[in-house]
């Protein structure tokens, strides 16, 4: 972003300045497009470093100041015992002896897939519920007092119901995964369809169309951006919640082995599974905000 | 048997909104019968109840009091039979311009035509508006006026008894519009279509129509005027201009407009 904005000024006095020459010295003319051209193919160096340089930094403010504050400290780790432990701890990600030790990737992957499985069936139920609740007004009465009660509600208030219910960990975890990332969904849903122009729904209603028709050429992808933007939500409270779930119900997951290793007094290693919590739910969000602008209309008005 | 002299019937009909301060007017009293093939403009100030009278024809909303007609038989919810080309044109941005109408032509005819004959109307209704060669482009990627013409197509495509427009040109700039205006006195010319339109535009009134409806301000706004064009046609706006009737029929609706239903315009403003 920055280095286009830095790019097309320069680009534009280059230009100015070919067409300038021009009517002066006929016989230039023709070499004259030559020089501008070359002046746009070398890299941007400032526009690179302006984009580079201020995360670096703010990166390295955080190491140094991480590294005054543990100098004298014999608890805490500094930055380079951390980075050691995880050289060591990502040269094998993927070790298992036995079900309570096992590798940060095995961890990392069992996490993704309680979420997935948990996110996925509340995406299955929440979605569909979401509009019907826009479409029917009745419907929308009928649920919004029960959805503002519940919704405010800690995930991990509903962890032990989960466990009454399916009496095991397991199935309770991705429960309170379901349960924390419907509302979400079923919420912004539900307000992109009321919220789709009156004109494109008076355009159903001339056209006369079926409900199913309004559903699959109207409503859907005019919701869309909606539904993905309940779909982000979704999955990074889904992520919060995941880890404090498992350091409850224990099992392999990122939770339960930050968590372990507390209880081993391993505190690097909890600080690099707080930088690995980190990166996986950046590049979560980084997939599902790619994925809304691919849909996003920008054209809805004239 | 239908009189084609009343192909639309309006009967004494009311539109009143229920408001936070109560019971609004918009509508009172309104009679009018629009004949087969005629076209008829309706023209007033802002907020006098245009719109909200075509969307009674339309189906769209229904009347607090009195009736609507179409062939004799009760209007009671929108139709393709009664086709509206909306203010804003309403396409939906995610079809390309060609599945905007198919989706139209499709909604028609598919009881009774295969795909490649659905297809062919489609694409003939694009033409007619000399859009053919924009057919695959999205909404977004074309001009205003572009897209005012696929709604117009997208109307047209459903070979409707009945075409309601709703300000088509409204939001063009007079160029494209005054384009627009004689491809739309070519089609209707063609088709015969039945046509109603709202207007705030006095040239665009005495051009198109058969017949002038003049609306009283609002609220609680009715007919205050029908003025018949005896302009023949095909008309030309060029001789126009100079056109004793046509400057007769533009002075009796700005004297309309300007003198006995000023005093509302300055209240407003």
């Amino acid at each position: 972003m920055v280095s286009a904005v830095f790019h097309s000024p320069l680009d534009a006095a280059n230009e100015a300045r070919a067409n300038a020459s021009t009517p002066a010295d006929k016989p230039k003319a023709v070499a004259a497009p030559a020089p501008a051209r070359k002046a746009r193919t070398p890299i941007d160096w400032r526009g690179i470093v302006l984009k580079v340089l201020p995360p670096l930094v703010g990166i390295a403010a955080l190491i140094g100041i991480w590294a005054l504050l543990t100098i004298k400290s014999s608890t805490f780790p500094t930055p380079l015992a951390t980075f050691k432990e995880a050289v060591h701890l990502f040269s094998d990600p993927f070790y298992s002896n036995g079900p309570n030790d096992q590798g940060l990737g095995w961890n990392i992957l069992f996490s993704l897939q309680r979420v997935a499985v948990g996110f996925g069936l509340a995406a299955v139920v929440g979605i569909p519920l979401g509009f019907m609740i826009g479409r029917f007004e009745f419907l929308s009465r009928m649920v919004s007092p029960l959805i503002s009660l519940l919704r405010p509600v800690s995930p991990l208030a509903w962890l032990p119901i989960g466990l009454l219910v399916f009496k095991a960990a397991n199935p309770a975890a991705i429960w309170t995964i379901f349960i924390c990332s419907i509302w979400p969904m079923i919420i912004n849903t539900a307000v992109g369809v009321q919220r789709v122009p009156t004109d494109y729904m008076n355009v159903a209603k001339v056209l006369n169309l079926s409900e199913w028709k309004i559903l699959t050429s109207i409503l859907f992808p005019a919701v869309l951006p909606y539904m993905l933007t309940g779909v982000r939500l979704a999955v990074g409270t889904a992520w919060l919640v995941i880890v404090a779930a498992e350091m409850l119900t224990g099992g392999v997951g990122i939770g339960f082995w930050v968590w372990d290793e507390w209880n081993n007094l391993n505190v690097a290693n909890i600080i690099i599974a707080i930088f690995v919590i980190g990166i996986v739910g950046l590049v979560l969000e980084f997939a599902l905000i790619k994925l809304a602008t691919a849909f996003t209309f920008e054209e809805v008005k004239s | 048997m239908t009189d084609d002299s009343k192909y639309i019937e309006i009967h004494g009909v009311e539109q009143a909104f229920k408001t936070p301060k109560g019971r609004f007017v918009a509508l009172r009293d309104v009679n009018l019968n629009v004949a087969k093939g005629e076209f008829v403009t309706l023209i007033g100030h802002s907020g006098c109840g245009k719109s909200t009278l075509l969307n009674l024809v339309a189906g769209l909303t229904t009347p607090t009091q009195g009736a609507l007609l179409c062939a004799n038989k009760e209007i009671k919810g929108p139709g393709p039979e009664r086709a509206v080309v909306f203010q804003n044109h309403s396409l939906l941005p995610w079809l390309t311009c060609f599945e905007n109408v198919y989706l139209a032509v499709e909604r028609v005819f598919a009881g009774s035509e295969n795909k490649a004959q659905l297809r062919a109307r489609t694409d003939a209704a694009l033409a007619l508006v000399g859009l053919a060669p924009a057919a695959q482009k999205r909404p977004g990627e074309i001009s205003g006026g572009m897209k005012q013409r696929v709604g117009i197509a997208r109307a047209l495509s459903m070979e409707p008894k009945v075409l309601l427009m709703d300000e088509p040109f409204g939001a063009l700039d007079a160029l494209t519009r005054a384009r627009l205006q004689d491809e739309l006195l070519a089609i209707v010319q063609k088709t015969r279509s039945t046509v109603i339109m709202v207007t705030h535009d006095v040239d665009e009134a005495v051009l198109l129509s058969d017949r002038i409806v003049m609306l009283t301000n609002g609220p609680a706004a009715t007919i205050g005027e029908v003025l018949s064009v005896g302009i023949p046609r095909p008309r030309n706006r060029v001789d126009l201009a100079e056109d004793p009737a046509y400057v007769h029929a533009r002075k009796a609706v700005i004297d309309f407009l300007y003198t006995r239903q000023a005093h509302v315009e300055k209240a407003a403003a």
